[in-house]
């Protein structure tokens, strides 16, 4: 990170020896990054190796304990993110900065000064959105649109800024393949006017497609900047975690066994103003196999969740039948006692209490499933204790001391635990809702290993998840939910990842169910 | 004629108050905050107002101190809530409770003093007229105030940036903060408000409606507000038509007792309640309507990462 090539006139943006740290945590540590005008700039890293910091302190959200930015070869303050803002800087979220309840004019006015007026600025989206082929309906509630969409919105809102730089946080976490070409082609177009895009991704196919240059880093620092085009997939892995990333290795399919989790039928109405529907569902998960359900985020993926492990009733009692008892009414303990286990999306909070002990968080999915933990209402510290440490022991959960809180744990660690607990148990049905969503690559290698295991040693598990990736790696049979519509269920080596693209948009929904207006 | 205008006018003045401590808070909760302390809010509106009426002679000033308390107790609740970051539920119920004992104290030496009652306005010629004269055209500043107020909040939800950014904050304090907007700034302006229109309705308590001290004379206005405000759903229109309709009902069960109609007192006394419940879940069954209203964080604390 010397002070080399083509001196200081020609970069955009540089930031210089920046630290932050929180605490005793240091985030970044003298980390050094520059852009040029029309450069597409990856950022690439691990979880909390810092990528997320470092732009907050670019964007202004966050101020840096020490070094400095300048813009244009000058020495800046960016105190906020309108100040960012004001100088062309701009940002979209990876969990996006949107207002459900406003609607798609309010929500760009928000991040547009000046004066007030919805009519002026509807004009002036909608002359930027079909310049660059993003169409947009000014007037509808963010609410009612789907993730990819939602995301157009973050774009055009930065877009009408005329940004100098624009941040892309994780965009393609929730975007079809296709919604991620697309985005692509604006993201070269802006490139080629001159914009610098910084982009942040864990997914290195697209890196190494789309940027120019990639700054990696790792327990944050830089560790390396390299041109992506000249690495590969796997080193580019090597450089962000430091050590090779071990490859799930999965053993060859027994013949199938029978179904162990059956939906018929189900339709659920929404939960709540913001809740998915779930329109005629059906859905069968056999024994020796991972049955896959893709989709984006929010399109009914919690819901199916819910009523499946009986957080929810379903309508009628046949139609969620587990090792062929109808269960659509009993609770989940009652399910689990059928030799189901289910593991959650949201680590703390669902899967575990923050505050208590991994023994106690044990205990809490475990008190009715024989393992005498629970005797005439009275806890039997010992044995969970006991059985804490050894879901800690085989599935590699680091803490630093012995009962330590759930929130103490990293999300990765968190999530080997509240997966280990279940396994543990050696479920013969294993529902688990985005299973290594937000977990270092280490931690989501062993995870999915894991539930390929169980399933060859007969189990039924079904994965739901938004990460292809992830799918294609570990799922034996596929099936997509589109807005609360579940399609068929494919055999992995039967589909590509176009069609699962084009089924993750809703191609599919017209056929089952009361179809509404169909995306484009 | 005469009875009906007396209905009128008592319907408009049991309907005031309820309208302006609900406006307040209404502003306070779409901005994502929910202050149960509307009724200690008001209480001490009422105490301290009238005190300064009575202490200056002046109906004005005790206006303008029953605002001043309402804003400090207002601020009080804001700089636990936002800037200590307090459970908001637990200071709301607590500043109630302060603003009831306070207020028995504070008012000890004024109970039975003769009051200064706030006088109506009078509109030459539109005064003037046969029963819309009194009714409409005869009230003190008070009501026109309330009115005001509440067409003045619907109209910046509406219309205005302000509007906007309050909405915005209610809506998710995350990725108004993300956007630059201060999350915690926007909400103290937003419960001073609510504490402002808070006195003012106990000022409307101790200076019109009985211009007199009489201990704990806010007797659950501040709740019947609060209420208010989640069944009309967080819309201005709404909380005014509400708070006229509790009114109005409230209004005619006692006329009915004056005039002996054989219903149980009791009934008659719950009946404004469920009147006015029933009617306000009728019209808010639009349920696009309701998503866009209701302030999705409201009563969550919200600290940035900083």
């Amino acid at each position: 990170m010397e002070n080399t090539d083509d001196g200081a006139a020609g970069h955009l943006l540089e930031a210089e020896e920046i630290v932050k740290r929180f605490g005793d945590f240091t985030a970044n540590d003298r980390v050094s990054l520059r852009l040029r005008p029309g450069e597409i700039h990856a950022l690439l890293g691990e979880n909390g190796a810092g990528k997320s910091t470092l732009v907050k302190i670019i964007y202004g959200s966050l101020q840096p304990t020490a070094g400095r930015l300048r813009w244009h070869g000058e020495a800046v303050t960016v105190p906020s993110p309108a100040a960012a803002r004001a100088l062309g800087i701009g940002m979209v979220f990876q969990h996006f900065s949107l207002f459900d309840a406003l609607t798609v004019v309010e929500n760009i006015a928000l991040a547009v000064p000046g004066r007030f007026d919805r009519e002026a600025l509807a004009g002036r989206v909608a002359r930027v959105s079909e310049e660059y082929g993003l169409p947009l309906d000014p007037t509808a509630l963010v609410a009612d649109l789907p993730v990819g969409v939602r995301q157009r919105i973050e774009v055009v809102r930065c877009l009408l800024q005329e940004p100098c730089l624009l941040i892309m946080d994780e965009p393609t976490a929730v975007l079809t393949p296709q919604e991620a070409r697309q985005l692509f082609v604006t993201l070269r177009r802006l490139a080629d006017e001159g914009c610098a895009v910084l982009y942040i991704s864990h997914r290195l196919e697209e890196v190494r497609e789309l940027c120019h240059r990639a700054t990696i880093l790792r327990h944050g620092r830089v560790v390396a900047q390299v041109d992506p085009g000249a690495e590969t997939a796997g080193s580019l892995a090597r450089l962000m975690v430091g050590a090779d990333v071990q490859s799930v290795c999965v053993a060859a399919r027994e013949p199938s066994g029978v179904a162990a989790l059956t939906v018929t039928r189900l339709s659920l109405p929404a939960a709540g103003a913001f809740g998915v529907p779930l329109r005629n569902l059906s859905l069968e998960v056999r024994g020796g196999e991972v049955t896959a359900v893709a989709g984006v985020a929010g399109n009914g993926q919690s819901e199916l969740f819910e009523v499946l492990s009986g957080e929810r009733p379903a309508p009628t009692p046949e139609s969620v039948t587990i090792a062929g008892e109808p269960c659509g009414s009993r609770d989940i303990t009652e399910r689990r006692r059928l030799g189901a286990a289910f593991v959650p999306e949201e680590r703390l909070g669902h899967s575990a209490v923050p505050g208590f002990g991994l023994g106690e968080n044990v205990l809490l999915t475990r008190h009715a499933s024989g393992d005498g933990l629970v005797r005439t209402g009275f806890i039997n510290g010992g044995r969970t204790r006991a059985l804490a440490a050894r879901v800690t022991k085989r599935f590699d959960v680091r803490f630093s001391r012995q009962d330590q809180e759930a929130n103490a744990l990293s999300g990765g660690n968190l999530q080997k635990f509240v997966v280990g607990r279940e396994l543990d148990r050696k479920p013969r049905i294993l529902v688990i809702n985005q299973p290594t969503w937000g977990v270092d690559a280490g931690a989501a290698a062993l995870i999915r290993q894991a539930l390929v295991d169980r399933a060859r040693e007969g189990a039924a598990v079904l994965v739901i998840s938004q990460d292809l990736d992830e799918i294609f790696e570990i799922a034996d049979r596929i099936a997509v939910i589109s807005r609360g519509v579940l399609s068929d269920t494919f055999a992995a080596d039967g589909i590509d990842r176009e069609r699962i693209g084009m089924l993750m948009a809703g191609a599919h929904e017209a056929s089952p169910g009361p179809a509404r207006d169909p995306r484009t | 004629m005469n009875g009906l205008e007396a209905v009128l006018l008592t319907i408009i003045t049991a309907s005031t108050p309820l309208l302006l401590a609900a406006v307040g808070e209404l502003v306070t909760e779409r901005s994502g905050v929910l202050n149960l302390g509307v009724e200690g809010m008001m209480i001490m509106g009422a105490v301290t107002g009238f005190a300064a009426a009575h202490t200056t002679g002046s109906a004005a000033v005790g206006v303008a101190a029953a605002i001043a308390t309402g804003v400090a107790m207002a601020l009080l609740f804001a700089f636990l809530t936002q800037t200590l970051a307090a459970n908001q539920m637990a200071t709301g119920l607590a500043l109630t409770l302060f603003g009831i004992g306070l207020s028995g104290l504070i008012g000890q030496s004024f109970t039975g003093l003769p009051g200064v009652k706030l006088g109506a306005v009078y509109l030459p010629w539109l005064s003037d007229l046969p029963l819309v004269g009194p009714v409409l055209f005869a009230q003190d500043v008070l009501v026109y105030a309330s009115v005001a107020i509440t067409a003045a909040v619907a109209w910046m939800f509406k219309r205005t940036r302000s509007g906007l950014v309050i909405r915005a904050v209610g809506s998710n304090h995350h990725s108004a903060h993300a956007l630059g907007y201060d999350v915690a700034g926007v909400r103290y302006r937003c419960i001073a408000f609510g504490g402002a229109c808070a006195g003012l309705a106990g000022a409307y308590l101790s200076l019109v409606y009985t211009p007199q001290w009489i201990e704990n004379m806010a007797a659950g206005r501040g709740w019947i507000a609060l209420a208010l405000v989640v069944f009309a759903t967080w819309s201005p229109n709404r909380v005014a038509v509400g708070a006229y309709l509790f009114g109005t009902v409230w209004i005619m069960g006692l006329y009915a007792q004056a005039i002996g109609v054989a219903i149980a007192p009791q009934f008659l006394a719950s009946l404004p309640y469920l009147v006015t419940i029933a009617a306000l879940l009728a019209i808010s069954g639009n349920r696009t309507l309701t998503k866009v209203n209701t302030p999705a964080c409201i009563g969550q604390t919200f600290v940035p990462d900083r």
